[in-house]
């Protein structure tokens, strides 16, 4: 899978945020042989260079990091982050969140479109945090997006796929942009399920930080993802109504009672 | 001759630890960068919860396990330790959230609206759904380590204040290092997890115990103090800043008072803190002997909960030569 010119063999992404320590986190990285994770900046500490621990943990995992702008509720704000992600941690790569409902906290699709132009210009490779919506993702893509990241279902709601027909829809549209499900995954056979629909990667926290045993549903979560991802290369049959019976009935016997 | 030691650090864990020693009939000396008990340590800033059960929600299964026997340690020491439980509630649409907490705890019973109002009267007709976790306990922190302190003079144990150990000669004397975050110039695996804490007054509200909120972005506590004084808490950021508390952490917590009772909306707001706890990468204590020096540090969001096994520990390991490498390793076994 190429994600902005960079070749990344793990088709799972994992946030960095709610595990019960960071030993934990670490442990976790290591079992879902994820390439890539994301961390939020807090605007107030990035500003004072608070989270300086915490960021060298995150840099000694050795995998690539993919800052976000969680918690951004207008473009300044999103923008403002992305920029002081940037320089703390050394990279082009933002994950840009633009909320626009504090219940939901679905995406503010008009700022999320402005931001990511505006970042796009100033040279970042931008990973939006997008609704299913087939419009804003042409506009998305006009402002210089090359990967697009539909919600599953609202962040930290662990329901899955709230609508297959438009996550389908997305990606019969875009079949040669890279889709990342980002947002509301809670099991992994919710992973399993986007990747049947061809979407390349999966984006997931809190069912992971917030499970039992984070490290091994990690390892849950990538086994999930690969079988999704095979599945779809695979191409599966397609599902009836009717029964339809794998050995032959014509030529069988029939015995009188 | 009894062993002499110099405990760093006046906070939770040079408190009980030098208890600890002095028990043991260790002669002890305290030492305290700061000029007032609390002044300068995250301690001050504590819940004060002696709830192990309830911490198992996101702390490591260990913490369950050294924090069970803390109330009768306090209990024992310090005047106002209460031991009548937690009570765990969520607003009626984040009730999954209580769901949650229960699968990842255990010696707790499910409540109902009658039974919740039945155990926190003011709390009645406000929830559907709760936790209740009858056998754990609280104190209030401050006195705890007013109390602490006392006891210790009691024992001829002195507070040296305004001394900052780094002019001091070793002496011929063991040094018990408790200095928290600032320990970091030598425990480079310390980080600061910044928290921040509000106490309200307001005499339209009575709870007996702490009451833990669960939301599923901002879980607040709020535990009764003394004189209609309540503590809400706290926040959990990675950061070590100890820089005063942000407008937006004030009105998450603020919030969510507000949230679990309306009446904590007209309360004085007395006083906002932050402070860092310091924590080693898997949130548990250590004790760690480096340099010829042994240290206790690492008890991130369990200082008063997890402070007497380890002080015991610690005053164990420096007087009865047991290393301290080998309590660790027992501890990892626990």
């Amino acid at each position: 899978m190429r994600l902005y010119d960079v070749e990344i063999n793990s088709r799972l992404l994992l946030g960095t945020a709610q595990y019960p320590s960071p030993a934990i986190l670490a442990e976790a990285v290591r079992a879902s042989q994820t390439e890539i994770v994301t961390v939020s900046l807090r605007r107030e500490s990035a500003r004072l260079r608070e989270g300086q621990d915490f960021w060298a943990l995150i840099r000694e995992l050795g995998v690539r990091v993919l800052p976000n702008t969680a918690g951004c509720h207008s473009v300044k704000e999103a923008v403002t982050t992305a920029e002081m992600a940037r320089e703390i941690f050394a990279t082009n790569w933002i994950k840009l969140e633009v909320i626009g409902e504090a219940d939901t906290l679905q995406p503010d699709v008009f700022g999320l479109v402005e931001a990511a132009r505006i970042l796009n210009e100033d040279g970042f490779a931008v990973f939006p945090y997008m609704t299913e919506d087939l419009v804003v993702a042409e506009r998305l893509l006009e402002a210089g997006c090359q990967v697009l990241m539909p919600w599953g279902a609202p962040i930290g709601s662990g329901k899955g796929l709230n609508n297959l027909f438009g996550l389908r829809a997305l990606r019969a549209h875009f079949p040669d942009v890279p889709l990342i499900v980002d947002a509301g995954i809670g099991v992994p056979s919710h992973a399993a399920a986007a990747m049947e629909l061809g979407y390349d990667a999966i984006l997931l926290n809190t069912a992971v930080a917030k499970a039992g045993d984070p490290p091994a549903m990690a390892r849950a979560f990538a086994l999930a993802i690969e079988a999704g991802r095979a599945a779809y290369l695979a191409g599966a049959m397609q599902p009836r109504d009717m029964a339809a019976p794998s050995t032959p009935v014509l030529g069988r016997p029939s015995l009188a009672r | 001759m009894s062993k002499r030691i110099t405990v760093i650090g006046a906070g939770v864990a040079g408190l009980t630890s030098a208890l600890a020693l002095a028990e043991r009939r260790a002669e002890v000396e305290i030492l305290e960068r700061s000029e007032r008990l609390g002044e300068d340590c995250c301690s001050w800033c504590a819940g004060g919860m002696l709830a192990p059960w309830c911490e198992a929600e996101s702390a490591e299964r260990e913490v369950v396990d050294l924090g069970r026997g803390a109330i009768a340690w306090w209990e024992k020491r310090v005047s106002g330790v209460e031991r009548n439980g937690t009570l765990v509630v969520a607003a009626p649409r984040d009730t999954s959230e209580i769901d949650r907490f229960a699968a990842r705890t255990d010696n707790h019973e499910r409540v109902d609206e009658a039974r919740i109002a039945a155990i926190e009267p003011d709390l009645a007709g406000r929830f559907r759904k709760g936790l209740f976790f009858p056998e754990e306990g609280h104190l209030d922190p401050r006195r705890a380590l007013h109390d602490l302190a006392e006891r210790l003079a009691a024992r001829g144990v002195a507070v040296r204040f305004g001394v900052d150990a780094r002019q001091i000669a070793a002496d011929g004397r063991a040094i018990l290092d408790c200095r928290g975050l600032s320990a970091r110039d030598a425990l480079p695996d310390l980080r600061g997890v910044r928290g921040e804490m509000l106490i309200l007054r307001t005499d339209e509200v009575r709870l007996s115990r702490p009451v833990r909120f669960l939301h599923p972005r901002i879980p607040l506590y709020v535990t009764p103090r003394a004189n209609g004084h309540f503590m809400i808490g706290a926040t959990a950021i990675e950061s070590a800043s100890r820089g005063p508390v942000t407008a937006r952490s004030a009105i998450e917590l603020l919030s969510a008072a507000y949230a679990l009772h309306p009446a904590f909306g007209e309360a004085e707001i007395v006083e906002m803190r932050a402070d860092a706890r310091p924590a080693f990468p898997d949130n548990l204590p250590r004790l760690v002997v480096k340099d010829g020096r042994t240290y206790l540090n690492g008890l991130y969001r369990h200082g008063f909960l997890l402070a007497p096994i380890f002080a015991e520990r610690a005053a164990a390991a420096l007087l009865e030569e047991r290393s301290a490498d080998e309590s660790h390793r027992q501890r990892r076994r626990a």
